[in-house]
């Protein structure tokens, strides 16, 4: 079989298009790495029929030429995304057998543009954690093994999108970040993870963690093929009423542009201590990069930052608390038995949640309770008020901010599970965007001394999803990271 | 406010969430470092200071028309239940 997974979407697409083979060819391709990838545990559902059969439609398009943005092309899907009669967990035991009667609006704006479904991709149980080890359905193993030659976690809660396409299967998924969750993945395993502005996909069909956070992204092999994800995702949904009405832009384009001029700010709190000198070292590297490409930098300074994880983990599980208060054994597919209904609902949510889930929603109910209300959720409102008044104030001075996307590389998986706190240490980074609503993107620079890769983060000024694609571009092109991991998971 | 193993036990009562006597034991230990973290926020002067609820801005929202567009898929509604008779939802007993 010929090997597709160093061809990224454009190319791709310019392949079909000139017929040098089919998208059933193309779809047997990735089929079959996903199932030779198995030992990764990146899928939950797989739906290799489907996408056989998808593709037989697709390729009856081509031959017209009358084919679509995307079509033919495979995609993952976090398992937090309601998809049409095929499972969707959440990967949890709650959901265990939750067949959705609808689709999500960004997974339908894909399918209208060609996009075929590949499978539906583990991740933290409900989006809540950074390694994909809080998954009913197991953890993730990230395709990159460290220099020890120790299995190391995708990052999370993406971490079966992020997986996969490190993996090269599929060409691209697609994930939600509520605190980093396409990014820290994206950054752990080599990809490129975009977080879109607030309202700039609809939420319509996703499965609620926190509503004020919650945003859908892809996460692909490069920046060109994630502005061409964007731009199918992203719609103004009469479903979704926070979908904004803003006009999308050719986020394609946006990859080509000169960052001439720029003006691209340096937090001096992202350089702070904690970061691994690795790390450091290409905050520095991408100051050269983008005064090399005609950008000026700016010091600018976040003074609130520091604050932000801790007000995140009020709003977060306190939204949290209230989303999933609908899992209580009489809508979705699991039930406990018991005599009256108060114990059923008690037992139903012990037996279906797992640890962090129940963790995170009894912060929130604790920070929501009467008495509490006050010196917790309003404090954290206003804390979250002073974090995206510094932004505005930075956004007045510069066009975009540059900074690593997380504190350390990809952790072994068993080494930060014990202590939550240790565990929400690792959004440090990417909290603060999504507490202000801002679009931002994670793009592979290198590899640490530990031979894992390292992702650095571009924030962009509220709908400017435009400026971070030109930026990222440009860093993508000065660190020509073009490796990918060993295929250990092979056999033989 | 320390939390303790009585706390943990009301907020699992107000969670609906039963728990084993291990799992408040370690829950108390849990939020108990969670909250202590938490606590640094008080640092922070906020007198004055507008909270912001969502990043997105309520002049961003418009209001469509208040009428029926949508609905009758009550057998789709229903298909995920564990248990259903007649297009209902079935529960336990509520009222002796």
């Amino acid at each position: 079989m010929t090997d597709f997974s160093h061809l990224s979407i454009h190319e791709t697409i310019t392949c079909l298009k000139r017929k040098d083979f089919s998208v059933s060819e193309l779809i047997d391709f990735h089929v079959s790495s996903m199932e030779n990838g198995r030992e990764l545990n990146a899928f939950i559902t797989e739906t290799a029929d489907i996408a056989r059969e998808k593709a037989i439609d697709s390729d009856n398009r081509y031959l017209k030429g009358e084919e679509n943005l995307l079509d033919g092309i495979p995609i993952g899907i976090k398992d937090m995304f309601c998809t049409k009669g095929i499972k969707t967990t959440a990967s949890s035991k709650m959901l265990e057998n939750f067949i959705p009667p609808y689709e999500s609006t960004v997974t339908q704006n894909l399918w209208n543009d060609g996009a075929i479904l590949l499978g539906k991709l583990n991740n933290d149980e409900f989006a809540m954690g950074s390694s994909n080890e809080t998954s009913f359905y197991g953890e993730v193993k990230n395709p990159w093994k460290n220099s020890k030659g120790n299995f190391t976690v995708p990052g999370g809660s993406s971490g079966g999108s992020a997986a996969s396409v490190a993996a090269g299967i599929g060409l691209a998924s697609l994930g939600t970040d509520t605190g980093g969750s396409i990014r820290q993945p994206a950054s752990f395993t080599g990809t490129v993870g975009l977080k879109p502005t607030y309202g700039r996909c609809s939420r319509w069909g996703i499965i609620a963690f926190a509503s004020s956070l919650d945003q859908a992204g892809p996460i692909t092999r490069n920046v060109k093929d994630s502005a061409l994800i964007l731009n199918s995702i992203c719609s103004h949904d009469p479903k979704d009423s926070t979908s904004s009405y803003k006009e999308i832009p050719d986020f394609v384009n946006a990859t080509d542009r000169s960052i001439k001029g720029m003006k691209i700010g340096i937090p001096k709190e992202y350089e702070a201590d904690g970061i691994s000198e690795d790390i450091s070292s290409f905050i520095e590297k991408g100051k050269e990069w983008l005064i090399d490409s005609g950008a000026e930098i700016v010091d600018i300074s976040l003074p609130h930052i520091k604050y932000a994880l801790p007000c995140y983990y009020i709003i977060a599980p306190a939204e949290a608390s209230s989303n999933l208060a609908r899992y209580d054994g009489v809508k979705y597919t699991h039930r406990a038995d018991a005599e009256n209904i108060i114990e059923m609902y008690e037992e139903t949510r012990a037996q279906g949640f797992g640890n962090e889930v129940k963790r995170r929603i009894m912060i929130g109910t604790y920070v929501l309770s009467s008495g509490y209300y006050d010196a917790y959720y309003l404090k954290a409102q206003k804390v979250r008020s002073m974090i995206s008044q510094d932004f505005k104030e930075a956004f007045s001075k510069v066009d975009a901010i540059y900074g690593p996307s997380t504190p350390s590389t990809a952790f072994e998986i068993g080494d930060k599970n014990k202590d939550p706190l240790e565990m929400y240490l690792n959004d440090a980074f990417t909290v603060p965007v999504n507490l202000a609503g801002l679009p931002a993107v994670s793009v592979p620079v290198g590899l640490d001394k530990g031979n894992l890769p390292i992702g650095m983060q571009l924030i962009g000024n509220s709908f400017d999803e435009e400026s971070i694609l030109s930026i990222a571009s440009c860093i993508e092109k000065s660190a020509k990271f073009d490796l990918t991991p060993e295929k250990w998971w092979i056999n033989g | 406010m320390t939390i303790d193993n009585k706390l943990v036990e009301r907020i699992a009562k107000l969670s609906r969430i039963s728990l084993t006597e291990t799992e408040v034991n370690n829950l108390t230990s849990e939020l108990g470092n969670i909250m202590d973290w938490i606590e640094q926020l008080s640092e922070l002067d906020t007198e004055g200071i507008n909270p912001v609820f969502s990043s997105f801005g309520e002049e961003d929202i418009k209001y469509r028309a208040d009428e029926v567009n949508d609905g009758g898929y009550r057998d789709e509604v229903i298909s995920n239940a564990p248990k259903s008779e007649d297009g209902f939802f079935l529960v336990p007993k509520v009222v002796d």
